[in-house]
């Protein structure tokens, strides 16, 4: 049994929380935050120095070939700084669609781009409140050109491209398309979300030149498989901002007396916060099987993506909303940095569809490989 | 990252396959034997065959072996090894207790027998005055000669009736502060004076003993540490509560509802169509697949030679309140027959109806809720202990309720 991460991993670990200690501490989330640019330039630059963003390209397309592992680590300590960089949207997503989907040519074209960081990607699916689905996709293609509205696009004002899920009224009922997101069909207007450190757009589509990624008619597995890839990416990003929120309720507890004694030292502030731990260390435990099912493409992987998904959704909420609790008024208050976890909790849990959608996902799943045993 | 054995792993996998498939108990040789006969039996067996007791030191009957030995032995052994529960408070706790505090003439006369199952042994520690403040029991030990005398009342004790030996707690001096004034023991259980009484559960069973001392004479050899030393011998006790890595938890778990939730309707339609249902069970699946992956992350710990981390800590609190939700869940979509607990006429022999019962307890055994959640705080968190209204005073003085 080798259920841990290795050597090399450990040492990447370290490499981040020196450069993301450096380069994010919270003042760099609120900047960006309260401030007019999108994301922290920065922050992100310094991310591709160290060839993250290269990290799971393989090496014929410019890439580091170092694997999802990696990825994982990574995924963890960005969450865990609240990094106001479009990271998901480019490496877990963009990328990700273009290695499963893309021709040689396009692999060609875009990967070493991505990898150096030249370009910027990102994905367009979510068009309407609710669940989205094949059938609900208005977005549409006329001869090669497409058309719709998509709301909300994390990092669509700083993308370069954006992989843009369409309706297809073949196979699955969608397609995938890679549109660049300088030509002229494409425009986009900020969008206002709960959390102002990551930047979300309306993309409007009028007839903007568009090239397929993919089969047409294949679009609805591709989303699911890139959903599930980046959906374990996601929870240890949660997973990341869960612990941080957790140890930043205990560290304030130490220091906070009241009634003559550290707060800490009550037991309704001890059993919230040990319950803060139990709910991080089933997720991680799930994000460490998520994590292995990701790097070796296994066959679980839907079960073991949504139950990581699930469970960190679940820490991350519990931990961002009782380290407010565990700060009392202080913690209210826009000064106080407990508002970025608390932020970033929900929208990561909604950005790669609800809560919802990934336990029914999850007993889908359960499902699906009952039948196959 | 991988599941797979080290080639040694594998290697003595396959030696406790082997051995397991020449020596497991037969259906002819169990005929006729009582559940007790049959555990004895069995470990007996193993004991001989070098299976028993795999970590400790060959000289006590055991093995020599590792934790990850242990654990792989367990894994082959499977459902066989519920016949060794009865051990289990002897072996994973007065057992390394001994190994810490007793003589070696000690060691070498009690720890061979309590390995093969041939004596039992029980732990008499919890009292009605003294459970999660276990620092508080009562029990008097007072100094006669070579000997002391035992008067006074424990509870919650498994297998006290047919236990050969017990571990002892006691209070020597209660004009010391709590913690101060108590001394440890072993004392055979056929001792004159002791009075065993069996403690009706809620649920119907009696798996507990109340047992009383009455003038119970114990010689001084068989104190374990020095006199007011019996905390210190405690936390060894409690220390080495059983590794219960990989243990399957109960059988009223995910999968016993999700196939309770495919026979039974909800407006016609399996319940397990139903979007609330699925909710639930999505979580009861991560709890349990949290627990699991937590339980390789250990595995992963020991095969490497190393100490698990904290996160084992969590087991019991998450398990123990899950499966009494998801008991209590299982009952509720059976709907109006949720209630009936005749095995013959309900779900699964009346499996979650059982263990809505049983479960209770397991969430007050070895260490309830709210002592675990103060442990993470405490232990992994690094936060304060409570505040001690009893710090420092005499015992004597230290006020009691209506206990």
């Amino acid at each position: 049994m080798n259920f841990e991460f290795e050597e090399e991993h450990n040492l990447l670990r370290e490499q981040a929380q020196r450069l993301l200690s450096d380069k994010c501490d919270m003042s760099v989330v609120r900047s960006i935050l309260e401030g007019e640019e999108s994301y922290s330039a920065e922050l992100w630059s310094a991310v591709v120095e160290q060839g993250w963003t290269a990290v799971a390209i393989p090496e014929e397309y410019g890439g580091l070939g170092l694997g999802r592992l990696a990825l994982c680590v990574i995924a963890e300590e960005l969450g865990r700084a609240v990094a106001p960089i479009p990271f998901s949207s480019s490496v877990y997503l963009a990328t990700e669609a273009v290695l499963l989907a893309g021709t040689p040519a396009q692999k060609e074209a875009w990967l070493p781009k991505l990898a150096s960081g030249e370009v910027i990607g990102t994905f367009a699916l979510s068009e309407r409140h609710g669940r989205q689905t094949p059938k609900l996709l208005e977005t549409r293609a006329e001869n090669g050109a497409l058309s719709g509205t998509k709301l909300p696009v994390p990092d669509g004002d700083i993308a370069n491209f954006a992989v843009v899920v369409s309706a297809s009224a073949k196979g699955d009922g969608a397609s995938f398309w890679l549109v660049d997101l300088s030509r002229s069909g494409v425009s986009t207007s900020p969008v206002t979300t709960l959390d102002p450190s990551r930047s979300h757009v309306e993309l409007t589509l009028d007839n903007a030149v568009a090239e397929p990624l993919g089969a047409d008619g294949e679009g609805w597995a591709l989303t699911q498989k890139i959903l599930d890839q980046a959906a374990v990416l996601f929870a240890w990003e949660q997973v990341g901002g869960a612990e941080r929120a957790l140890y930043m309720a205990r560290d304030y507890a130490m220091e906070r007396y009241a009634f003559g004694r550290p707060i800490a030292s009550f037991q309704a502030i001890k059993h919230k916060l040990a319950h803060a731990y139990v709910k991080n260390t089933l997720a991680r435990a799930n994000c460490y099987y998520g994590a292995w099912a990701l790097d070796t493409a296994a066959s679980e992987l839907p079960v073991a993506a949504a139950s990581a998904r699930v469970s960190a959704t679940q820490a991350f909420y519990y931990a961002s909303k009782e380290n407010i609790q565990a700060h009392g008024g202080m913690g209210f208050t826009w000064e106080f940095d407990c508002q970025f976890l608390y932020r970033r909790a929900k929208l990561l849990s909604v950005n790669l569809g609800s809560e919802a959608a990934w336990q029914e996902k999850l007993i889908a799943g359960v499902e699906q490989s009952n039948l196959a045993a | 990252m991988d599941f797979n054995d080290s080639p040694e792993e594998a290697a003595l996998r396959e030696e406790a396959r082997r051995w397991l498939n020449d020596n497991a108990l037969k259906e002819q040789e169990l005929k006729g034997l009582d559940g007790m006969s049959r555990s004895k039996l069995w470990q007996k067996r193993k004991f001989d065959g070098g299976w028993a007791c795999i970590r400790w030191p060959k000289e006590y009957g055991g093995r020599g072996g590792s934790a990850i030995e242990q654990v792989i032995f367990g894994q082959e052994e499977g459902k066989l090894a519920e016949l060794s529960g009865v051990f289990s408070i002897g072996q994973g706790m007065a057992g390394p207790t001994l190994m810490a505090w007793a003589t070696e003439q000690q060691k070498l006369r009690y720890l061979p027998p309590l390995a093969s199952g041939e004596e039992i042994w029980c732990q008499l520690f919890s009292e009605p005055a003294g459970g999660s403040d276990l620092a508080a029991l009562r029990t008097r030990a007072e100094r006669d000669g070579d000997d002391w005398i035992i008067n006074g009342q424990k509870i919650w004790t498994s297998g006290a009736h047919y236990s050969d030996y017990g571990i002892l707690v006691t209070r020597s001096d209660p004009e010391v502060p709590k913690h101060k004034g108590l001394t440890y023991f072993f004392l055979s259980m056929k001792s004159p004076g002791i009075e065993i009484k069996p403690i009706r559960q809620i649920s119907g069973d009696s798996n507990f003993n109340e047992v009383y001392f009455n003038d119970v004479r114990i010689p001084d050899a068989q104190r374990l540490g020095a006199v007011g030393q019996g905390w210190q011998v405690s936390i060894t006790t409690l220390m080495n509560e059983r590794l219960s890595i990989g243990a399957g938890g109960s059988a009223a778990g995910f999968r016993a509802v999700f196939e309770l939730a495919q026979r039974v309707h909800i407006n016609d339609r399996p319940a397990i169509e139903d979007s609330a249902v699925r909710a639930k069970l999505a979580d009861w699946y991560c709890q349990e697949a949290g627990l699991k992956y937590t339980g390789y992350r250990a595995l992963s710990a020991l095969s490497r030679g190393e100490t698990p981390g904290p996160e084992n800590s969590i087991g019991k609190l998450v398990g123990a309140p899950k499966t009494q939700d998801m008991a209590n869940f299982a009952m509720d979509i059976m709907d109006m027959t949720g209630a009936i607990r005749d095995p013959d006429l309900t779900e699964k022999h009346a499996l979650f109806q059982e263990a809505y019962m049983a479960i209770p307890g397991l969430r007050i055994a070895g260490g309830t809720d709210e002592i675990m959640a103060n442990i993470i705080a405490e232990r992994v968190l690094g936060m304060p202990q409570d505040i001690r209204v009893d710090k420092g005073v005499p015992f004597k003085d230290v006020p009691t309720g209506a206990g």
